[in-house]
């Protein structure tokens, strides 16, 4: 299963063309994502996160945003960003699926879940409707929804939103899709409800071997879900590596900044939470230096006047930081002081 | 649902009676009667005689009692008093089917165009059909129906002779009105539903509907128009109770014996009884089509469906 790679993005850049000019989201991401495994995508609102993870299904609409030349996208040998409309449609949902934040929002209001769920079963492997409408009270039995034979003509409304969210999984699931990319699947629904949510997703995709890549901001959802992290910020990946490098090896400062302004309940209870100052960069201006710069508290000159490379560490393990420069002074980190 | 439909017909005969009685008493309050209206000049006898006739003579209550005896026990509406032996239930009925006939074709034609060319100006966003469209919609709300009525007639009547200018009966009668009443539907449709249709295109699930592979055909179809539709319900709802009311301006216009004229002159010639009467018809086609539409709304939207 090792170094099966199912999907290779390389370069990635999409811009926004927007009033006050165009907008950088995403400047040069490239990453890989093996057969069955979990990578996360962890950052700050508006680092481009999302945006990179709908890049892959190309679901960003043009004119308005543009995945700019010299981005390449590869699934399981497919050139995706070459693939015609009906290719596409044939792409979307069947290979590669999604499922999004708001399960409140994400449903058809005037349809049934049953019919929604169907509706991929049908384009993607041409069942007719008995067919389908068995598949998908299977795939509902899958996510644990109790009578599924019952829940399948319910409409949205009549379902909570964590049985949204499973119906919602159980749509993407359907047709066995190598990859499922979620984004912040469990944003909008309440804390028992996420770590049900969770749980089930690692059950699903042990069960079927697919390779998840989930988009959060959250900390704690990725801890004990993701093999691999992706650290991001400003359109660019800071730092990367296995779940257990980026939680006790991490070695830039924004990863830092990230884990200390998680709550951890062994710490002194009146203890302040930390909290980063200032705010990401403006994505319309070119960036020509370390996009963290202006809020890192270990900002040296040279940060502000070249975009540091990739370090490799380990090879799993690569940060963007010029505190990797064998040149650069050595800092205390995140972890000595967190060890005080 | 039909415990439902029985609470709501009760609900529309209260409104109707309270329609009834204060049409009724707002009406006596307007100064001038109807004699005043006709004739000035009659010998004192005449028009004692007049108003004994119809029940004039009598107080206001007394005369509230009697109209509204007749309306529950018998459906009448009595008798026109400026067109005298005229049974005012009769007018209502015939002349509300020629209204209706016009009105419905207009609406039909109106509503069929509309959504279509909403519809090709909302796939077409910011390109030439969806310009062409809005150009269409914005002359359609713009210019006043009577305009386009003598532009019409000007046209295929008196310029290029292959319609009849006025008249009754005949196809072809019908065909310069319904022209000229469809166009403002039209355009009100083409604009509502070009930004409904937008509206529901940013929605959450045409996004999940797009990635899961549905072809853009089908989300048109299948997600789309149905959500954009609903709202469309509602305006439809005050447009059909309308169309047999009629419209004044295009049957004076077109010579069309439809109810639009009684309507508005009955009010000029203070014909207490016609204007009762039409506007209780008003009223109740409009609280049934509100009904209607509020029973198609619980058939197409799910979430406001009555258990």
């Amino acid at each position: 299963m090792e170094n099966d790679k199912i999907l290779e993005v390389k370069d990635l850049s999409v811009s926004f063309n927007t009033y006050a000019g165009e907008v950088k989201a995403v400047r040069g991401v490239s990453f890989e994502l093996n057969r069955g495994e979990t990578l996360a995508f962890v950052g700050e609102s508006g680092c481009g996160k999302t945006v990179t993870a709908k890049s892959i299904l190309r679901l960003l609409k043009p004119p308005f945003a543009v995945i700019k030349e010299g981005s390449q996208i590869t699934c399981d040998g497919k050139d995706v960003l070459a693939l015609n409309k009906k290719e596409l449609c044939e792409f979307r949902g069947d290979e590669v699926s999604m499922i999004f934040q708001d399960p409140m929002t994400s449903l058809n209001p005037t349809m049934t879940v049953g019919k929604q769920i169907m509706e991929s079963l049908r384009i993607h492997r041409h069942l007719n409707k008995k067919e389908a409408r068995e598949e998908a009270i299977k795939m509902l039995k899958m996510v644990n929804i109790p009578s599924p034979e019952k829940r399948i003509d319910n409409y949205p409304h009549e379902m909570s939103g964590g049985m949204r969210q499973r119906v919602m999984i159980a749509m993407a699931l359907a047709c066995s899709p190598k990859i499922l990319i979620a984004d912040e699947p469990t944003t909008a629904l309440d804390v028992t409800i996420q770590a049900q949510i969770m749980d089930l997703m690692r059950e699903l995709k042990e069960k079927m071997n697919t390779a998840i890549i989930l988009v959060t901001h959250d900390l704690g959802v990725v801890a004990n879900f993701a093999d691999r992290i992706q650290v991001m910020y400003a359109g660019q990946v800071m730092e990367r590596g296995t779940a257990r490098e980026i939680f006790y090896e991490a070695k830039h400062p924004y990863t830092w900044a990230l884990l200390s302004s998680a709550p951890k309940l062994a710490k002194e209870a009146k203890q302040e939470l930390y909290a980063l100052k200032g705010t990401p960069p403006d994505l319309i201006l070119p960036l020509n230096c370390c996009p963290f710069a202006s809020r890192c508290e270990y900002c040296m000159p040279i940060c502000k006047e070249k975009n540091p490379l990739e370090t490799t560490i380990t090879d799993t393990h690569r940060v963007s930081c010029w505190l990797q420069h064998p040149k650069a002074p050595k800092v205390k980190s995140f972890y000595d002081r967190e060890a005080k | 649902m039909i415990k439902y439909v029985l609470k709501r017909i009760g609900y529309m005969l209260i409104t109707l009676f309270i329609i009834a009685t204060a049409t009724f008493f707002m009406m006596h309050s307007i100064p001038g009667d109807p004699l005043g209206a006709m004739a000035n000049k009659l010998p004192e006898q005449a028009k004692a005689n007049y108003y004994a006739k119809y029940g004039l003579d009598k107080s206001l209550t007394e005369q509230y009692t009697i109209f509204m005896k007749n309306l529950i026990t018998k459906g009448d509406l009595g008798e026109s008093l400026k067109y005298p032996g005229k049974s005012i239930t009769d007018t209502l009925l015939t002349n509300s089917k020629v209204s209706g006939v016009t009105g419905g074709l207009a609406l039909f034609f109106g509503v069929v165009i509309g959504v279509t060319l909403g519809i090709v100006a909302a796939l077409n966003k910011n390109k030439w059909p969806d310009y062409l469209v809005m150009f269409i919609a914005i002359l359609g709300i713009t210019i006043p129906v009577f305009v386009m009525a003598s532009l019409l007639q000007y046209l295929f009547t008196v310029k290029w002779m292959i319609l009849p200018t006025t008249g009754w009966g005949k196809p072809k009668n019908l065909v310069l009105p319904v022209i000229a009443m469809c166009f403002g539907t039209i355009a009100t449709y083409a604009r509502y539903l070009k930004s409904n249709m937008l509206e529901v295109m940013g929605q959450d699930y045409i996004l999940t509907a797009e990635a899961k592979g549905v072809s853009r055909f089908h989300i048109i179809k299948d997600h789309v128009l149905k959500n954009a539709f609903l709202p469309c319900i509602t305006i439809l709802g005050g447009q059909i109770s309308g169309i047999f009311t009629g419209s004044f301006v295009i049957e004076k216009m077109f010579g069309i014996p439809g109810l639009g004229f009684y309507y508005v002159s009955s009010i000029n010639d203070r014909d207490y009884t016609m204007i009762i009467g039409t506007t209780i018809f008003a009223a109740a086609l409009f609280v049934v089509a509100q009904l209607l539409i509020d029973i198609v709304y619980t058939l197409l939207d799910p979430r406001i469906r009555v258990k």
